[in-house]
């Protein structure tokens, strides 16, 4: 288990105007042509309609592209890319033979792109992607000795004052005469005991910041937020049942069939020291393959699988029911209200303390989610009725009840 | 009570010396030994093991070990699917209709699944389906532990493959050969398996097939083919009959199929303005006779007699017969049987085909419009004769090859060793099962079935109804249908699957329809009457005249309403269901009546904590003894008779735990038998609940009335207002109040509300409660010491017809339990013939709870939707809740009962787990649970609604019992709205609540049970 530390914040800004920094100083030494420009639009079109079949460097549905300018001419490119139906058709020989290797599945037709465009993205297969390896690792070096001479300084801070106390009570009970101190440091000392006593009680069986190490070094900051994607594409139960879903392998393969590796200088921190590059990255996805048994190099599924085990974060006890749709679908509370910045997490941890005090204190202020829930109509109606107010919280509906939790 | 009926549960209660009974309502817990009992004991406390040291060493050993424990948390391991399946949400549930036929169970159900595994079983309403415990039940014997794994060659583990090659091998040369190929099955009512055997005929020559039914009803099988020329079974339609008469008919329990219930409950609506008479005849107490208006009680040789005699009152004819003791009862039966004309019905139980078709004479000499000859029934189709001529076949060495499928026979044949010394005999002998039951240990290939949730088929339960069943969990084992192995010997590469949906779509329904007849789980058919053929009466009469049996005691045989003909023994669930007459569990037991008991000694001694005992009877028919038959005395047993039931007694595929009671197949020779009883003494510790959860003597939990007055008198006479005693003055009990009221009139407010009319008393709520809550097993012994687990019991009141003059004084109070006089007019006599009353009782979620009021904790407490809720975690078990609860609905767990090694029941192996429902806690030791009233389900029901944002329908609100009631005795719903039922019957004149005049305000809403009691 680890805790969360404060200064993350503080280190992604620096992170970010680092980036910046570096990626200024970079974009000065572009290559001439074709140009950056036509490069960096030809980016965003080639994310938009080609990435879900095509990678740059490697197979994927449809061939590798880089440098695809140099195999073929730009004119039938245009024409390929336009129509390849009717390519094919009119007999050209190439496309015939592409169609084949790629075990006559079609190509989508994208009639709608101008020759402009489709130059756009010729030039950004022959550019790649531009490099920015170096300024990260920098950064995440400075992130690092930052995180470890914190830590330091407040350990020896706590140490070098507990030192103190216990040296002053000792000289209190061993060398004074002073009977008033010796009752009043007795009296301290049970007062500490029994607060601390009862926070280390109080706390058995809460696991807040409870921060697994996860079979795969999946990253929701990577996924949720810097893609994001919607939390309820993954966990795609969270609006019909009591679970939210760990997401099946088949889910994370509509993506990563064709994602395989990370782009470059992707770093994962997973704090402490363990800092996924690229490499180890890539490494990730392929357990992903393993499970789902795909075999990359062939494209296709061996149908050997291997089940993710994942560790389970939030644990309710078995006594306590929660239901997940009655809170995104009915209430439409905000996943973060209770799961924390999942979208800046590199590591998943528990953000909430999941005790029932927790529980019932927002059950007591929040106010019933009514509008335009024709479950509620009537019952809205009378309770603004009984109780004279136009909204009702969940405790005036029952919302606190035992039976509602726990059967 | 206005009828100033005295109602009694056990015999033991009737004597006015027992101190047991007294000290029994006044003790809700029975903790076997008092402390002081041992602690007095020097003797057993020195010689004990542990020494002082010792118990210190434990006491900080177990101390230190827990607090070590409760540091860290264990790691939970989170496994998604590979391939998430695109119909399944996890969490969600999913319903598929499927259709049950075990050969003693055929019925249209809705499978619940939850993550793909079946967890609830309850009754297809659109396709008038209904269950029984048995059916309920089933979705637990999927996960019994002890079925058969895989295909076993003489004992060896073998490969399905191998195993087809060499049967096909073998079968070719045993045809070839010309020799005997004999399907042994049980009822099928499958038109496609029965389409496959044909296949199989015209494949292999010399092929015959034969129906057995362990359970028979040959007799009125071939009674009904003589008349009608179908081998079928009549259908009954109750629910328009005005007077029915059965003579030793069990209708409501498993006669002929079973499955009456809820058309007899529709014939007997107050509200609908329509209440059948029921006249029943038998030798044992039933639960068909336990539900009737009256009952007779002839022996079984008599039974034929009254038949006869009852045939002659109707038509006037004089056919030869003999009195009985009943025949001016009988006469006056035949009265009310012409009276109603076409609208009344004379069924018989009478294992004589002479007999059956005296009783379809009687029927259509009143062109009954009961007897329903066109939607007949297919759920029973052996033939006795062709199963004895196999036997004998088989012990010749005639027969080649044996296939048994459905069928047990090694355990249900009389004559099971002929039987065993056949199969030594015979070339190929081949078992189906899915349990590697005593049949399947003495043949050559023991094949596993999957069971029926884990299949494909098709049943034709009655001729207007094709049904079919689907899979809903993927098969557990290495099993194969029979089907599919029929397929492979005929050389078929196709699977059943496809050769069902093949037949389904030619022959029943059309090729777009498939798929919504297996969405809907059934499709209409056309069905055609039949038409009687002249039968000779006279012949029939005097043949059943001169074959009645008698002697010194008239045995009959009888299925019990747990576990059937046994097929389901290993199943926890049904073992500890009580009986609903007898209130036992876990036994079968000879019953016998008050007198003979009283002549050959046999008694039931009640022990001080509600336990009863009995001793053994060694029974001797026709040369055959039964050893170690526990005897129950049995309230309104004829005389001269005795009863035993099918089901125990078996010895494999059974936990040691099940293995109980004796195997009454052994005698069953067919039809009534003569038996000698002989007392061996002996003492058998009965699991019985009849004394347990008393409720302090306070009788007036159960109302009755008659139909006459129901429909002239004054409601306040029969159903008065409870009144208590303010400034001495008499007022409703409703002016004081011991509590502060809650407002519910915001959002639900949830009642149930029984019917103790329509309540049969078949114990399938029983079922469904364990299978939705979770409820836990506890075995034999802790039923015993009165620990039963279940959150709803049906209590079982006898009281004795037209005594209501017996005392001018209403039994109603808890003082009058002293009352020597009311007595002594009520002693011994009234166990002849009692009535019957059962009344389901649960918790009874009062508005204002005394169990609330005592918790120290506050781990139960009120819900403004009317619920008393339990929350097990804040629980700490000092039970004075339960000590303050009027109703002794709550139970206690003395035990930890999952994972635990002595309570090796479903909660204790991996597969059987599989049944608990996710959405319920597993309670564990030390805490107090009892009915939530599916606080789950409904507040399952509640989110759908806000999920789709939709007002919550009339009637949409359900329990598990609720949704099991195939008679609609036990309703649902919210007060709050006006169009559920529960809102207008909680008004309704027949309502009224458990012993009101406490002030409880109850959320459960009896209706007083009605008799039709006119004679005339």
């Amino acid at each position: 288990m680890k805790i969360v530390k404060l200064h993350r914040k503080l280190s992604s800004v620096l992170k970010l105007s680092l980036v910046l920094f570096f990626s200024f100083s970079l974009s000065l030494s572009a290559q001439d042509t074709p140009s950056e420009e036509q490069a960096k639009a030809g980016k965003a079109l080639f994310n938009m309609h080609c990435a879900s079949c095509h990678k740059l460097n490697k197979k994927a549905t449809g061939p590798a592209l880089y440098k695809v300018a140099e195999r073929r001419e730009m004119d039938w490119l245009k024409a390929w890319i336009k129509n390849n139906n009717k390519l094919r058709a009119s007999g050209d020989a190439d496309a015939k033979a592409i169609y084949e290797e790629y075990g006559g599945v079609a190509m989508s037709v994208f009639e709608f792109l101008t020759d402009k465009q489709i130059e756009d993205i010729v030039a950004y297969t022959t550019l790649g992607d531009v490099k920015k390896a170096g300024a990260v690792a920098a950064v995440a070096q400075v992130e690092e000795v930052d995180a470890s001479s914190g830590d330091i300084l407040s350990k020896v801070a706590t140490v070098v004052v507990v030192l103190i106390l216990l040296a002053l009570i000792g000289w209190v009970f061993f060398k004074s005469n002073n009977g008033f101190l010796k009752i009043a440091s007795v009296i301290i000392l049970v007062f500490l005991g029994v607060y601390f006593g009862f926070g280390t009680l109080m706390s058995v069986g809460v696991d807040q910041d409870y921060q697994p190490v996860q079979p795969i070094a999946f990253s929701h900051k990577i996924h949720a937020g810097d893609n994001k994607i919607d939390c309820q594409y993954c966990h795609s139960s969270a609006k019909h049942s009591k679970t939210s879903g760990i997401p099946s392998v088949n889910v994370c393969m509509n993506c990563h069939k064709n994602i395989s590796e990370v782009a470059e200088g992707t770093k994962v921190n997973l704090g402490e020291g363990r800092v996924l590059e690229k490499a180890q990255l890539d490494k990730e996805i392929q357990k992903i393959y393993d499970a789902a048994g795909w075999d990359a190099e062939n494209l296709k599924y061996t149908g050997e699988t291997k089940p993710v085990k994942w560790v389970r974060i939030h644990n309710l006890p078995d006594f306590a029911y929660f239901n997940h749709s009655q809170h995104v679908t009915v209430a439409g509370v905000k996943c973060q209200k209770c799961h924390g910045p999942v979208e800046e997490m590199e590591e998943l941890y528990q953000y909430s303390p999941l005790t029932m005090g927790w529980c019932i204190d927002c059950h007591k202020e929040t106010e019933v989610n009514i509008k335009g829930n024709g479950y509620y109509k009537k019952i809205h109606e009378q309770l603004s009725q009984k109780y004279g107010v136009d909204k009702v919280t969940i405790a005036q509906l029952g919302g606190k009840e035992c039976g509602k939790c726990h059967y | 009570m206005a009828s100033n009926k005295k109602y009694w549960k056990s015999v033991e209660e009737l004597n006015k010396n027992s101190s047991i009974v007294a000290s029994l309502e006044q003790n809700e817990f029975n903790e076997g030994q008092a402390p002081e009992s041992f602690l007095g004991d020097k003797e057993t406390l020195e010689s004990s093991n542990t020494t002082r040291r010792d118990f210190l060493k434990y006491v900080g050993f177990t101390t230190a070990a827990a607090s070590l424990a409760a540091c860290e948390g264990p790691v939970i391991k989170s496994v998604p699917y590979v391939v998430k399946p695109e119909e399944l949400t996890p969490g969600i549930a999913n319903y598929y209709a499927s259709t049950i036929a075990d050969g003693f169970d055929f019925a249209n159900v809705l499978v619940k699944t939850k993550e793909g595994r079946p967890i609830f079983v309850l009754p297809n309403k659109e396709a008038k389906g209904t269950t029984n415990a048995r059916v309920n039940a089933s979705v637990l014997s999927l996960y019994d532990s002890l079925r058969l794994k895989g295909p076993k060659v003489k004992g060896n583990t073998a490969s399905w493959s191998d195993v087809n090659a060499k049967i096909t091998a073998q079968l070719k040369s045993i045809s070839e050969s010309g020799e005997k190929i004999v399907f042994l099955t049980g009822t099928l009512a499958s038109p496609s398996t029965e389409a496959l055997i044909a296949e199989f005929s015209a494949k292999y020559s010399n092929v015959s097939h034969v129906v057995y039914d362990a359970v028979s009803e040959s007799a009125a099988l071939d009674a009904f083919e003589e008349t009608y020329g179908e081998r079928a079974l009549p259908n009954y339609k109750l629910e328009d009959a005005k007077t029915i008469v059965s003579i030793g008919a069990d209708f409501l329990g498993d006669w002929q199929g079973g499955g009456f219930e809820a058309a007899y409950a529709a014939g007997r609506d107050v509200k609908a303005g329509k209440f059948s008479r029921h006249i029943q005849v038998e030798a044992n107490y039933s639960l068909t006779g336990a539900n009737a208006d009256k009952r007779i009680v002839l022996k079984p040789s008599e039974q034929s007699y009254a038949l006869i005699n009852l045939y002659n009152a109707v038509t006037g004819q004089s056919l030869p017969s003999k009195k009985t003791p009943e025949d001016a009862a009988i006469k006056k039966a035949a009265v009310q049987l012409k009276k109603a004309g076409s609208k009344a019905v004379v069924v018989t139980g009478i294992q004589d085909k002479n007999a059956q078709l005296i009783a379809l004479a009687i029927n259509n000499f009143l062109s009954s419009e009961i007897l329903d000859t066109t939607n007949i029934k297919y759920v029973r189709k052996g033939n006795d004769a062709e199963v004895a001529s196999l036997v004998v076949e088989l012990k010749a060495g005639k027969v080649g090859a044996l296939i048994t499928y459905n069928t047990n026979p090694v355990y249900t044949l009389a004559n099971a060793a002929d039987f065993k010394a056949g199969l030594q005999k015979t070339k190929l002998t081949v078992g189906f099962s899915s349990k590697e039951d005593e049949t399947l240990n003495e043949v050559q290939y023991a094949l596993p079935t999957p069971s029926y949730l884990e299949a494909w088929g098709d049943v034709k339960i009655t001729a207007n109804q094709y049904s079919l069943t689907q899979p809903t969990i993927k098969p557990l084992f290495d099993t194969k249908q029979f089907q599919d192995c029929l397929l492979a010997w005929t050389g078929q590469s196709v699977s059943y699957y496809d050769y069902l949906s093949a037949y389904a779509k030619s022959n029943v329904v059309g090729d777009k329809s498939w798929n919504k007849t297996l969405h809907d789980g059934f499709a209409k058919v056309e069905a055609t009457a039949l038409s009687a053929k002249e039968i000779d009466i006279t012949a029939a009469a005097s043949t059943l005249k001169s074959s009645v049996k008698t002697g010194a005691f008239e045995l009959t045989l009888y299925s019990s309403i747990a576990l059937g003909d046994g097929q389901q023994a290993n199943n926890p669930w049904l073992q500890e269901l009580p009986d609903p007459l007898t209130r036992a569990a876990w036994d079968n037991y000879l019953l016998v009546s008050q007198a003979d008991a009283d002549a050959l000694g046999f008694t039931n001694p009640v022990q001080d904590n509600g336990a009863i005992n009995g001793q053994y009877a060694s029974i001797t028919v026709k040369g055959v003894v039964l050893d170690n038959v526990p005897v129950l005395i049995q309230p309104g047993q004829a005389p001269g008779t005795i009863g035993l039931s099918y089901g125990y007694g078996k010895t494999k595929a059974l936990k040691e735990e099940m293995k109980v009671g004796v195997n009454a197949f052994a005698v069953a020779f067919g039809g009534t038998q003569i038996a000698t009883v002989a007392n061996a003494g002996g003492e058998h510790l009965f699991a019985c609940e009849q004394l347990q959860h008393t409720i302090a003597g306070r009788h007036d939990i159960l109302r009755e009335t008659s139909l006459e007055e129901y429909n002239h008198g004054h409601a306040e006479e029969w159903n008065p207002r409870p009144e208590v005693s303010l400034k001495h003055e008499e007022v409703d009990v409703t002016t004081v109040d011991l509590w502060e009221d809650h407002d519910r009139s915001v959002g639900h407010h949830f009642n149930l509300n029984i019917d103790l009319t329509s309540c049969t008393g078949c114990g399938s709520c029983v079922i469904a409660c364990h299978a939705e809550n979770n409820v836990p097993v506890v075995g034999k012994h802790e039923v015993r010491v009165g620990r039963d687990m279940h959150w709803l019991r049906i209590d079982r009141y006898y009281t004795s017809e037209g005594d209501a003059g017996s005392s001018n004084k209403p039994i109603n109070q808890a003082s009058s339990i002293d009352d020597a006089a009311v007595y002594e007019a009520l002693e011994t006599p009234e166990t002849v013939n009692p009535q019957v009353a059962f009344q389901p009782v649960m918790c009874q979620h009062c508005n204002h709870a005394p169990c609330e009021t005592v918790c120290p904790v506050a781990a139960t407490s009120h819900g403004r939707q009317g619920q008393n809720q339990m929350a097990y975690n804040r629980c700490v078990g000092t039970r004075y809740c339960a000590n303050n609860c009027p109703y002794r609905v709550r139970r206690f767990n003395w035990f930890k009962y999952n994972n635990n090694d002595e309570f090796d029941f479903n909660m204790n192996d991996n597969l059987g787990k599989m049944v608990l429902n996710p959405d319920v806690t597993v309670r564990s030791r030390g805490v107090m649970e009892k009915c939530s009233m599916c606080i789950q389900m409904t507040q399952a029901t509640i989110l759908q609604a806000k999920n789709e944002g939709r007002t919550i329908d009339p009637n949409e609100f359900s329990t598990a019992c609720s949704s099991a009631c195939a008679t609609g005795s036990i309703k649902f719903g919210d007060i709050n709205n006006s169009e559920d039922e529960v809102t207008t019957l909680r008004e309704d004149k027949r309502a009224y609540r458990l012993l009101e005049f406490i002030g409880t305000d109850n959320n459960v809403v009896y209706q007083t049970k009605i008799r039709n009691t006119n004679e005339a």
